[in-house]
């Protein structure tokens, strides 16, 4: 299982970027002033992109963390989370 | 603890957070009626400062919320920090309702709207993990999933509540006085002071929690909670995980099983108003013991696979569930010769050398479904249409679209289809009791008491006001990028949802029990 965790990890490093992308992407594509939708607004793609990119930035951490095996154990009680 | 005080320590904590619940949702159930007085489209500042009011006070807001909240909470205590959120709440939602409208002061009207709404955003924020956190701090060992259930099943009573008190209103009124600029939309505003005051009285008794008071009795209080939940290593990648492996994919389980749910049978089956509102009604009143329940049952079998099952559920069942909203309530599939037509109305107009006729029947099948079929058909110059008593102003809606013509609206449906619909919706609810009842207790567990409530609370709005509160949004985008793909908007809950289900799946303990 600690193995799966690791190579996961690999996974989990590629898709924070790539969610990024795809939203990127998705603005390019649908931002249009001159019509009424939101999906068309560009306001709601900045607030959009701009609250996604460190949740983005938190999985590519995750990846990170998994990779190195910082999961491989995790604490029996709350009280033993530490450094 | 004696039972009669954990009782009151659930009560004060329970009825709080479902105001708080209450008062947040009313804003966006009454959407309508506040666009209408406070963002006039026609004024483009007023309409973006109503998509900033929108989303921002949601996505944005809320985390900031956690982390204000949740560092004071972890300061000077839960009680007092979780007092100041309801209070400041229940002030925000009360002056909403005085806001004078649009046109009556101009500007300002939209603006003391938005920061009023991003403030409640803010204390939302805070109110959660202090409730929970209050709450699991008091229970005994074996009980905690249980006792935060309460905590748990707020938000979907508070929906309830919300959803109720806005129909009794409503249907109890014409529609004018309604939507006026003081007509009765503000009512459930103004209502909120009264709940809140009752509430502030609950728990101003209440005393501190007992692990928090210990902690600050030995001097063991962090001195910057920030600090210590997301930059020390050991606790940052437990936030990470409690979000990842967890609360992601549970809050797109919840907001797509109640929120979506009623805005799709709304939006896509055109289900007439009251009973789109009444399904969800029913639907959640049947569901919402189960939170109790699965709370219950995680203190006996374990937290984690409660969860992962739900979460499952909701990736596997999502599409055939929606699939029958759409199939069943779908008018076109009736055979024509069939209906009986009980009222028509015909309008014309002329339109440069075409004119416009629109037809408007309300039609009734065999099988007791009602629905009103609108049918546009574009004449020539030299019809026999154009002259006579007929002739009246009709405006062809800006997103008339030829391919949706004929157009069906208010889908009333029979007896049976009802129960059939309020049946799925409840099964939905059953996937989010499942996910979301041993939540506050999962969370409370992974994280030190010192840095509780900061740690627990923004993985919790993250993943219930950006990953939840994003699947209108992004569920549209989806349908409007590929059309020709049959519900296409599910994707995004069910992609999330499962990305959350194998991470919590590998990652995830079944159990912790001490705090």
């Amino acid at each position: 299982m600690n193995i799966l965790k690791k190579y996961l990890g690999i996974i989990w490093l590629v898709l924070g970027p790539a969610f990024i992308f795809f939203l990127v992407r998705g603005a390019v594509l649908n931002i249009d002033p001159n019509q009424t939708k939101e999906i068309h607004n560009p306001v709601v793609w900045i607030i959009i992109i701009t609250i996604f990119t460190p949740i983005a930035i938190g999985l590519i951490i995750f990846g990170w963390y998994a990779l190195k095996g910082e999961y491989d154990q995790l604490p029996e009680s709350s009280a033993e989370v530490k450094d | 603890m004696k039972q009669s005080g954990i009782r009151s320590v659930i009560l004060a904590s329970s009825v709080g957070t479902l105001i708080e619940w209450y008062d947040f949702f009313i804003f966006g159930m009454l959407s309508s009626a506040i666009s209408v007085q406070f963002f006039p489209k026609k004024d483009p500042t007023a309409a973006l400062l109503s998509t900033l009011a929108i989303f921002a006070a949601g996505f944005i807001v809320r985390p900031f919320g956690a982390l204000v909240f949740g560092r004071l909470g972890d300061l000077i205590g839960r009680k007092y920090t979780f007092l100041v959120t309801l209070i400041l709440m229940g002030s925000y939602t009360f002056l909403i309702g005085l806001v004078p409208g649009y046109g009556s002061i101009g500007i300002w009207a939209p603006i003391i709207v938005l920061i009023l709404r991003l403030l409640q955003g803010l204390a939302v924020g805070g109110e959660y993990g202090g409730a929970a956190t209050y709450v699991a701090e008091h229970a005994p060992v074996g009980k905690r999933g249980f006792y935060t259930s309460w905590i748990q099943a707020t938000s979907t009573i508070g929906l309830l509540v919300a959803l109720g008190v806005i129909m009794l209103v409503k249907l109890n009124m014409p529609d004018e006085d309604f939507s006026s600029e003081w007509g009765g939309w503000r009512y459930p505003f103004w209502l909120s002071i009264l709940l809140v005051i009752v509430s502030i009285h609950i728990r101003l008794k209440m005393h501190e929690s007992p692990l928090f008071s210990k902690l600050k009795s030995e001097g063991k209080t962090s001195v910057n909670p920030l600090k210590e939940s997301f930059s020390h290593k050991g606790n940052f990648k437990m936030v990470l995980l409690a979000l990842f492996g967890a609360v992601m994919g549970q809050g797109v389980v919840w907001y797509t099983s109640q929120f979506y749910a009623q805005a799709f049978l709304e939006a896509r089956c055109h289900v007439e108003f009251e009973q789109s509102r009444t399904i969800m009604l029913w639907a959640i009143a049947f569901g919402t013991p189960f939170f109790i329940f699965f709370g219950w049952l995680s203190d006996k079998i374990g937290r984690k696979w409660i969860m992962m099952t739900g979460m499952l559920l909701g990736v596997l069942l999502f599409r055939p569930i929606f699939g029958t909203f759409l199939k069943d309530s779908d008018p076109k599939k009736f055979n024509l010769q069939s209906l009986l037509i009980s009222k028509s109305d015909t309008v014309y107009k002329k339109l440069g050398v075409d004119s416009v006729m629109q037809v408007t029947e309300l039609c009734d099948n065999l099988n007791g479904i009602q629905f009103t079929r609108i049918k546009t058909q574009i004449l020539s110059l030299d019809s026999t249409f154009f002259s006579g008593p007929n002739v009246r102003t009709l405006t062809l809606p800006p997103d008339f679209r030829p391919d949706q013509n004929p157009k069906f609206i208010n889908v009333k449906l029979g007896t049976e289809l009802y129960i059939k619909f309020i049946s799925l919706v409840f099964v939905m609810i059953i996937f989010a009791t499942m996910v979301y009842g041993p939540m506050a207790a999962f969370l409370v567990e992974l994280f030190p008491t010192k840095i509780r409530y900061t740690s627990m609370s923004l993985p919790y709005h993250i993943g219930n006001g950006v990953f939840g509160g994003l699947v209108p949004f992004i569920s549209l985008l989806l349908s409007t990028t590929f059309p020709e793909v049959w519900l296409a908007g599910l994707w995004y809950p069910i992609g999330v949802a499962a990305l959350c289900f194998i991470i919590g799946t590998v990652y995830l303990k079944n159990k912790i029990e001490k705090i």
